[in-house]
């Protein structure tokens, strides 16, 4: 169980980096260093691990590390969307004909990969949707593997054609289809023997079929705990025979099952279905994002940072629904004119929240440095001299109180009078746009500075 | 949206390119990372390490194995990559090769369980085993204990016909024990020099499964103490890095003593193979090249690191 360590490993890791703000390219790489591993002791191709981890390099430095979480959780929440994004983001279905069309499906791939059960499997679940389905044998190589079909057709309750080991594959299809168009078939399934994706003969026997019958999705069935060889077997299939999707065999097992990502990442193609045990309705459709949990191995990191997320959304938008309509009373005060200095500072600081500003892209100066953040700092230290009273009421504002501001906040009596007359203008100027709101800046507004 | 749909094919494509490299770049695969480096630097045992993952050996073996040769070269102060090609061969030999005894079943009375997950080629190994014997002389039997998977006596059936020896038949659903036992009997009536169980395909994480195995290798414990016990698990060259965990828990249950690993006529190398023997230190015994009845091999050492860095590919594009 050397994947289980993987959260524990990242953890200690990023123990030394936490706080930081921004991801670093030396955090990405120390980070990607045993996401790598992970993904190789998944199996995932090394090419595609490689190509993989360069994308998700290019994507993560120097993004912002969301709160609640830490740097090495960031590049996982990077990694896991890149994965995602890689595997497809939602669930393909089986397409069939319109209409009364009949729709032919052929299921081929290496010996020993699970297609007659798989075979047997999308029948019984095109039973349910009350398709009359009619399965074809067309392994004429294998011992017995005729008698196996059969006797999956009668679990599933479905037909099976088959005219013995002695005709070609191409012309059992051509049979068999004009059988189903004869008997009111909606669906037939092509079980086709396995074989090697080197082996020439085997392969053309396959484009054979395809050009004989009109084969709607032709539908490559790969073993889960296939390791490295993926890629070229898929490749070699892809290439030759041209696929439209891909079957996952043996998921019930234990594997990480690596080699989806990589029969996606050289096909492209979908993968439509995930076969999980031997009897016969142990199949499902694929969740793109479960995969990649499963090939990460590393559901806790994930949910932790889902949990950061959807905490940092909850609390930003019930403040922002309460500011705004806040403002739209002409209500800001200083207690808001704090939140926004923070919600500023969460969404990048304030160089960043500048450029975005209309008027105001291109290189902004160093925040740290810059005469006005500078200047913000102070404007913070006045309003948290104030009494909460005077905060939530500006109008309470006098001589005596500014004086005693000025001292708390160790300023000059005058620079408190500047900043309380600029509040008391953006506090107008708010009650007169509150249409702006929604517009630039995001949903948060102008700041008062 | 657009940008991202872009995005994606970019990676696609580049990947593939990626990899038909591999296939064009190294037409004598082995040779050209071990004469084609002119000295032993980073970079070499940097592509010598990719091509052992590459092999399905496995991140944690790889180490091991560069850890090693950099030390034998340190030591033997090697300074031509070509010769650390022997100095690589002999450590997977290490831990590789097969004990003095690892075929001397070949001259007691045998039980051979075959064992492994679904679809890796038991039953064909079986019928390649049992032709392979019989034509040494020896009289064997065979027993058709996967009584789960549909239609899997008649194809051990035709595989016993082909091979020319018995077989105890069963019936789908039956207990696989009771098969066990029956054939036991059968064979020590008999006299039988070897009998071949083919078992039942089984996915090594589910426990009803691997307690049904251990109660078959009870069976022929109790039933036939004076034979002696083979259990190989069979494991297909395609699998990856979860064939340590099948490994593991196959000999948990059943105690293996020997791997056939199947499916080496395609391109898939095999490296597995080494992480499973230096874990758990269990000889791969033969190995199968192919669907015929003579595609069974002995296992040679030399013959498999040659092709594990074999990287060019039979095909030409
Ligand atoms: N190319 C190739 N195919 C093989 C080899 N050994 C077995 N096969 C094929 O692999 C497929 C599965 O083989 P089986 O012997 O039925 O595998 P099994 O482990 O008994 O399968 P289950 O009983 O279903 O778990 C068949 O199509 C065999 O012809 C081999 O060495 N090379
Ligand atoms: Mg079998």
């Amino acid at each position: 169980m050397a994947f289980e360590s993987l959260t524990e490993k990242l953890q200690n890791v990023f123990k030394s980096l936490r706080g930081k703000g921004r991801l670093s390219e030396e955090d990405v790489k120390a980070a990607l260093k045993d996401v790598k591993m992970a993904l190789l002791e998944a199996d995932v191709n090394f090419k595609v691990v490689k190509q993989f981890i360069n994308s998700v390099t290019e994507r993560a430095v120097g993004q912002d590390v969301l709160d609640g979480i830490n740097p090495g959780q960031m590049v996982i929440k990077i990694v896991n969307e890149e994965m995602t994004a890689l595997m497809g983001d939602e669930v393909t279905e089986l397409s069939f004909r319109p209409g009364k069309e009949l729709t032919i499906f052929m299921l081929c791939g290496l010996q020993g990969a699970g297609k007659t059960t798989a075979a047997a499997k999308i029948a019984s679940r095109l039973k349910l949707k009350s398709k009359k389905t009619l399965l074809v044998a067309c392994d004429i190589y294998r011992p017995a593997a005729i008698e196996q079909l059969k006797r999956n057709g009668e679990k599933v309750e479905t037909e099976v054609f088959s005219m013995g080991t002695d005709v070609k594959p191409s012309v059992i299809a051509r049979n068999a289809v004009d059988y189903a168009v004869k008997n009111n078939f909606n669906v037939v399934i092509l079980d086709t023997a396995g074989r090697l994706h080197i082996d020439e003969d085997m392969m053309d026997e396959l484009v054979d079929i395809k050009n004989t019958v009109d084969v709607h999705e032709t539908l490559l069935v790969v073993d889960a705990m296939t390791g490295q060889d993926a890629v070229n077997v898929a490749s070699e299939f892809n290439e030759k025979i041209g696929l439209d999707g891909v079957i996952l065999s043996k998921a019930d097992g234990d594997t990480r099952g690596g080699a989806a990502l990589s029969v996606k990442a050289v096909t492209g193609k979908p993968i439509l279905f995930v076969s999980n045990g031997e009897k016969l309705d142990q199949i499902e459709p694929f969740y793109p994002d479960r995969m990649a949990n499963r090939i990460l191995g590393m559901g806790d990191v994930l949910s932790l940072i889902e949990k950061a997320e959807q905490a940092a959304l909850d609390r930003d938008e019930e403040k922002d629904k309460k500011m705004v309509s806040r403002l739209k009373k002409g209500k800001f005060d200083f207690n808001d004119y704090l939140e926004s200095l923070s919600a500023m500072r969460k969404m990048g600081g304030l160089s960043s929240i500048m450029s975005m500003m209309p008027g105001m892209g291109g290189k902004m100066p160093d925040l740290d440095t810059d005469e006005s953040a500078l200047k913000l700092k102070r404007t913070e230290a006045i309003v948290l001299s104030m009494t909460p009273e005077e905060r939530e009421n500006p109008k309470l504002m006098n001589p005596r109180r500014k004086f005693r501001i000025a001292k708390g906040a160790g300023l000059d009596i005058a620079e408190v009078n500047r900043f309380i007359k600029q509040f008391e203008q953006s506090q107008k100027m708010m009650k007169q746009l509150p249409s702006m709101m929604g517009k630039f800046g995001g949903k948060r507004g102008k700041f008062p500075f | 949206m657009a940008e991202e749909k872009k995005e994606k094919t970019g990676f696609f494509a580049r990947l593939k390119s990626g990899l038909s490299k591999t296939r064009n770049g190294f037409v004598n695969g082995m040779d050209s990372i071990f004469k084609g480096f002119k000295s032993i630097d980073e970079e070499f045992y940097e592509e010598l390490e990719e091509m052992l993952i590459m092999g399905d050996v496995g991140v944690n073996t790889t180490n091991v194995l560069i850890e090693k040769l950099r030390e034998s070269v340190k030591k033997n102060h090697v300074h031509e990559p070509s010769e650390c090609r022997e100095l690589l061969i002999e450590s997977i030999k290490e831990i590789m090769s097969p004990p003095e005894d690892a075929y001397s079943f070949t001259d007691e009375k045998t039980v051979i369980m075959v064992v492994g997950v679904n679809g890796v080629g038991k039953t064909t190994t079986v019928g390649k085993l049992a032709s392979r014997m019989k034509e040494s002389g020896k009289k064997v039997l065979v027993a058709a204990a996967d009584t789960f998977r549909a239609a899997a006596n008649e194809q051990l059936t035709r595989w016993a016909e082909k091979a020319g020896v018995d077989i105890v038949s069963s019936k789908e659903g039956t207990d696989p024990a009771s098969v066990v036992y029956d054939a036991v009997t059968a064979a020590k009536a008999r006299n039988v020099d070897v009998l071949l169980c083919d078992t039942a395909g089984r996915l090594h994480n589910k426990k009803n499964l691997m307690d049904e195995l251990a109660k078959m290798n009870r069976i022929v414990d109790r039933e036939y103490p004076g034979a002696k016990r083979e259990t190989w698990v069979v494991l297909d060259a395609t699998t990856g890095q979860n064939a340590v965990h099948q490994a593991r828990e196959f000999n948990e249950a059943a105690h293996l003593n020997g791997i056939v690993l199947t499916k080496m006529d395609g391109t898939a190398k095999g490296g597995i193979a080494i992480a499973i023997s230096s874990e758990l230190n269990i000889p791969v015994k033969y190995i199968g090249v192919g669907e015929g009845i003579d595609d069974l091999q002995r296992f040679d050492c030399d013959e498999f690191v040659t092709a594990l860095f074999d990287v060019s590919d039979s095909k030409e594009d």
